[in-house]
């Protein structure tokens, strides 16, 4: 399986360097992890992935793990800078300490948690998701987080809920990318309410047993492995419950171009471009791009009877 | 403007190879050095794994860039000669020129080496559906003639005057190669912008500083000059 082959693959000593030990432990620390674990020395990374909702590993057996090097080094985080290389140059000293991630609209336990306490209720687990980039490119991301549906579930939305909207943190003073207006700031993204509780969809804090580096956007943020790379939102200070199909950044801005679902699908070409492959990062040649990211047995029901042709 | 200065070059036919051999910098030959270092420096990027995690797309940007930068060097040699009365400068038009279109095969090519592993139908499908890719492959068509009549000899049998309409074409070319960059850009749109306006400047210099009557043929006739070096 794609988990076990992952941390063969990766010597633990790239996994966690000495240097980085400590902060796990205060990273798994932060998260109310269980003492027997940590007594245990059980690595972060796969120690606790729950039973019922394993890491889908259908599709392609050839999934490699991107290095970790890639995936901190080439990213998509305009708060930052547009080019792919600007985020790890300005993100350096982000600061996301203390972190509050305001709740609001039809939801029984609103209110402006600070994120040790969102995240306390639960226990961390390991999820290696590929990601396919709106750009015709793709990584294999070992995740550690927790299912998006846990946290909903804990703070408990009112019927009235239909969608839950998300905005990343707007601070044009360590965000140089927000002091001009490429995008309209904050960043939002959105999730129909079945999208967000299915069991994919993660609230990921930590990148191959580590925790998020400034350019994959700490402290928290979104991984939706069967859509474009953009929806999953990054540094997320707000989670809204609402009645309404939420407005997000890059439909907002080219709503040709970018749809509300962008679920991958290889038959629906990027105006501009041919979504048909990809380039796994790390390889030559493109592959081909698989629907709903190779996901489809787990999401292909939510979407049931929409012409994706017109809800791209 | 276009007088004469003293020491300007004389008239540099062939049959006169008459030359104050010293105090003249070969300008051809130092521009044709500097607008190939880019790609020495890429070259060696390439060998020493510096281009990133992402290879391909640094080597297709890279390249890319530096075929547009210099054919903007190129439009810019005339309403820079016009305006400062360099009149030498002429001479590093052609070698310029050529390097640019240099640089744009070179892009091209990688694209359909690396990007496309010369799969003819996503090349033709890309060639004919996006419109970016339908600019740029133009703007590469438009300068391919230019380049194989970059010779000496090209000039002497195309006639001066007709030589030079032909390579009116780098004109649509340029703009051409700017909405190449303006259509592939996602969201920030402020580089492409900003070189659509120094071509549109330069291509309206030309409108507004109109060659003196004379200069024309003059400049066809200076035009050898550039291949001394």
């Amino acid at each position: 399986m794609l988990i076990k082959r992952a941390t063969d693959q990766i010597p633990s000593s790239e996994i966690t360097p000495e240097s980085v030990y400590m902060d796990r432990r205060q990273f798994i620390g932060r998260f109310g992890v269980g003492a027997a674990a940590m007594a245990a020395g059980a690595p972060f990374v796969g120690a606790t992935t729950r039973s019922g909702i394993l890491p889908p590993t259908r599709g392609r057996q050839d999934d490699e793990l991107t290095s970790y090097e890639a995936i901190t080094s080439y990213n998509n985080f305009y708060e930052f800078g547009v080019d792919k290389e600007d985020p790890a140059r300005y993100a350096q000293n982000f600061k996301t300490t203390p972190w509050t991630v305001r709740v609001d609209g039809h939801v029984e336990k609103p209110g402006t948690y600070d994120l040790p306490d969102l995240l306390a209720p639960f226990t961390p687990e390991e999820r290696v998701y590929r990601l396919r980039c709106v750009e015709a490119w793709s990584m294999v991301i070992p995740w550690q987080g927790v299912p998006l549906r846990d946290i909903i579930n804990h703070l408990q939305p009112t019927s009235a809920a239909r969608y839950v909207y998300f905005e990343t943190l707007v601070d044009p003073e360590q965000m140089m990318g927000q002091r001009s207006r490429i995008l309209e700031w904050p960043y939002r993204e959105g999730l129909r309410m079945d999208e967000a509780m299915n069991p994919l969809t993660l609230v990921a804090v930590g990148i191959y047993g580590r925790p998020l580096l400034g350019q994959n956007g700490p402290p928290i943020r979104l991984v939706v492995p069967w859509k474009y790379g953009f929806k999953s939102i990054k540094s997320i200070v707000r989670i809204s419950f609402v009645d309404r199909e939420p407005q997000t950044t890059w439909n907002m801005m080219a709503p040709n171009e970018y749809g509300f679902y962008a679920n991958v699908n290889p038959e629906v070409d990027h105006p501009r471009w041919s979504q048909a492959r990809e380039r796994r990062i790390g390889e030559l040649r493109r592959r081909p791009t698989l629907m709903f990211n190779g996901y489809g047995d787990q999401v292909a029901g939510m979407y049931s009877g929409m012409d994706l042709r017109r809800n791209y | 403007m276009t007088q004469v200065v003293s020491d300007a070059p004389p008239d540099p036919r062939p049959s006169k190879p008459r030359r104050k051999p010293a105090a003249r910098l070969p300008l051809a030959r130092i521009a044709g050095v500097l607008a190939f270092l880019p790609l020495a420096n890429i070259a060696f990027d390439a060998a020493t794994g510096g281009l990133g995690v992402e290879p391909v797309e640094t080597l297709v940007r890279r390249t890319g860039w530096w075929a547009l930068t210099l054919l903007v060097v190129t439009l810019a040699v005339t309403p820079v000669r016009r305006l400062s009365g360099w009149n030498r400068l002429i001479q590093i038009r052609r070698p310029v020129g050529v390097i640019a279109f240099v640089y744009a095969v070179v892009h091209f090519s990688i694209y359909i080496s690396l990007e496309q592993w010369f799969a003819l139908s996503y090349i033709i499908e890309d060639i004919l559906e996006r419109p970016f890719i339908t600019a740029g492959f133009l703007a590469l068509c438009l300068l391919t003639p230019l380049a194989a009549t970059s010779t000496r000899s090209s000039i002497r049998k195309l006639g001066g005057k007709r030589w030079q309409r032909l390579h009116r074409l780098i004109y649509p070319a340029s703009l051409l190669a700017v909405l190449h960059y303006f259509w592939l850009v996602k969201a920030d749109t402020r580089p492409p912008l900003l070189y659509a306006a120094i071509v549109i400047t330069l291509l309206l210099l030309r409108v507004k500083l109109p060659s003196r009557a004379g200069d024309v043929s003059k400049r066809s006739k200076a035009e050898p000059a550039a291949s001394r070096s």
